[in-house]
């Protein structure tokens, strides 16, 4: 197996006498979905949280492309091409789809106007419109605020603003929670075109079919550490729940 | 405004790349149907006044005069609700900021005190306001003390620090002839007073601000998810602190304007300023919950009660009408914005 892109290596964090993470490893290749599951309080959030730069570990390492890292925040993560789409998705209901999009990464018009900072709203508006074709979400009304777009455009106005920003690492915090079978769907199919042009997707999730169906590789949190890797095509969701509880220990090879 | 949930259709899309048409955006805003009862009110008053009076140069000037300090005060305060706050403090602000520059201008020569100390005035004016605007912001963004706490704390604190420095009384000699015959009683081209150009250009320069810049996109973002706006690396604790600035700095400008207008330190005049502003730019349909509100809109808001005011004088009719009518507008500007919100966000 190659260098992975992402790894974490015996990282622990402590919430007062709450031990959120006891020395987890995890890794992510390149051009693969990780799914990283876990029972209620395994220390799924907590660890997504260190490795995109929200929260500082109290010990452990984790290094990108071998390289050793430290996120002070989310941009220093961000800066490395790690996105995060949060589960409640981040986005700001009054502001339009383009908007959102390049919150933080505005356009600017250039000459005299340049030091003012105005806005190029039509420069915004069409590399919004680019990134929604790319993913193939077809956003009819790009100019309304993101409030009144149905659950399953809001996810696609998330993901597209994390898939046009990263270039090696994309954290999905239960990207379909919320949303109807179509738009599962299409956010699953969006996952592996991410991941189709190299970016290590890493799917947090409860949904085991969901899990089964798009990542490939799982690994398993319980109290705090890995318990289990498996390659998916060769696992079932028996075994995966057997992992989660603690009814299987140990950690396979994968 | 429409949750329009249409199944996606694959192949180029037909629709226009340059966004909804202007009518549809008008009629979206939040504005748009108080500016039709703008709109009436100027219709009724100019038909049932005697002809020549209310359409009058005189009465339209005198209009805007009334209306140019609330205008500036209403350019602050409509940054600060969007970012989903309130300044209950700017009335105070004016006087602190006036008291201060008044102070310096009568101890170096009062009446007859020329342009550079009046220019010195203007400048401890402005920076007063905007010191005390920044403090403030810095309680709100970083002590995290609600808007309403630090703004009620900051329209005693101001007042109160005026009284001291001028145990209680209007600084007499603290507004030059110079400047009043000027910004308080001048007018460009004999025609439009200097009060209503500053009034227009701060209106016009920070209405560009919040429609155009990224300075303005961020005072929106902040009051729409705070959160949202942290994660995307913006410093949420540092724009805050600048809308309260700006905030300060606007009644900064409306003390040096109050001092020109009136002739004095109006220290007893201003205690209805705030909810006055706050009146006038919920009224132009920016909503107090954040995240939505424009210039245009507050514009709006103060002129309603300046014409009814107006209006309501020349047809002869008790003044104290127009709070009545200007309280129920306000509710039912609020009510209009609940409603949009709730059919919104069903998606």
């Amino acid at each position: 197996m190659t260098e992975p892109l992402l790894r974490a290596a015996g990282l622990t964090k402590r919430y007062g006498q709450v031990h959120a993470l006891q020395g987890a490893d995890f890794s992510a290749n390149p051009g693969e979905v990780v799914a990283l599951i876990g029972d209620n309080g395994a220390g799924k959030s907590t660890l997504v949280k260190v490795l995109c730069g929200a929260i500082q570990p109290d010990g452990g390492q984790i290094s990108l492309d071998g390289q050793v890292v430290h996120f002070a925040n989310p941009f220093e993560a961000q800066r490395h091409g790690i996105e995060t789409v949060y589960q409640d998705l981040s986005l700001a209901p009054d502001l339009d789809a383009a908007a959102n999009l390049h919150l933080g990464r505005e356009v600017f018009r250039g000459g005299v106007l340049r030091p003012f900072h105005v806005l190029d709203r039509a420069a915004m508006r069409s590399s919004a419109r680019s990134a929604f074709a790319e993913l193939g979400v077809d956003l009819q009304d790009i100019d309304v605020p993101v409030a009144s777009l149905s659950g399953g455009q809001r996810q696609s106005v998330a993901v597209a603003r994390a898939v046009a920003y990263a270039s090696k690492v994309i954290f999905m915090d239960e990207p379909t929670a919320a949303l109807g079978v179509v738009q599962r769907g299409r956010v699953l199919d969006t996952i592996r075109r991410v991941r189709d042009r190299g970016v290590s997707v890493v799917l947090i999730s409860h949904n085991m079919p969901e899990v089964l169906a798009v990542s490939d590789r799982v690994e398993v949190l319980r109290l705090g550490r890995r318990v289990a890797r498996y390659v998916t095509a060769q696992t079932s969701v028996e075994e995966l729940v057997g992992a989660m509880t603690g009814a299987l220990a140990g950690e396979a090879a994968a | 405004m429409t949750s329009t949930k249409t199944a996606p259709v694959d192949g180029p899309a037909t629709q226009e790349p340059t966004g909804t048409p202007l009518a549809r955006r008008l009629l979206a805003a939040n504005s748009a149907w108080t500016f039709a009862i703008l709109v009436a009110l100027v219709a009724f008053f100019a038909i049932a006044s005697p002809p020549g009076t209310f359409l009058s140069q005189y009465n339209i000037t005198q209009i805007a005069t009334n209306a140019a300090i609330y205008l500036v005060l209403g350019v602050g305060m409509t940054y600060v609700i969007i970012t989903g706050g309130i300044d209950l403090s700017n009335g105070s602000v004016l006087i602190l900021s006036g008291v201060l520059a008044a102070e310096f201008m009568v101890h170096n020569g009062g009446y007859k005190a020329g342009w550079s100390v009046i220019l010195v005035g203007i400048v401890i004016s402005v920076l007063t306001g905007t010191a005390w605007g920044s403090i403030q912001g810095v309680l709100v963004a970083k002590a995290k003390v609600p808007p309403f706490i630090v703004t009620l704390g900051g329209l005693g604190a101001a007042l109160g620090l005026a009284q001291i420095i001028t145990t209680g009384n209007d600084v007499a000699g603290g507004a030059p002839n110079t400047l009043v015959e000027t910004l308080g009683l001048g007018e460009l081209f004999g025609t439009v007073p200097w009060l209503v150009v500053l009034a227009v250009a701060v209106t016009v320069a920070f209405g560009l601000v919040l429609a155009q810049t990224r300075f303005g996109r961020y005072t929106y973002a902040v009051g729409s998810n705070a959160e949202a706006v942290r994660r995307s690396g913006i410093r949420v604790d540092r724009h805050l602190v600048k809308v309260y600035a700006l905030a300060g700095l606007m009644a900064g400008i409306a003390g040096v304007m109050s001092l020109a207008f009136f002739h004095t330190t109006t220290i007893a005049g201003h205690s209805y300023d705030n909810l006055n502003v706050i009146t006038a730019v919920v009224m132009g349909g920016t909503s107090l919950f954040g995240g939505r509100g424009t210039v245009v809109g507050t514009v709006i808001g103060v002129f309603i009660p300046a014409v009814l005011n107006s209006g309501l004088v020349i047809l002869g009719v008790q003044t104290y009408w127009q709070s009545v009518a200007v309280g129920a507008v306000l509710i039912a500007a609020v009510y209009v914005d609940q409603i949009r919100r709730r059919s919104r966000e069903r998606g």
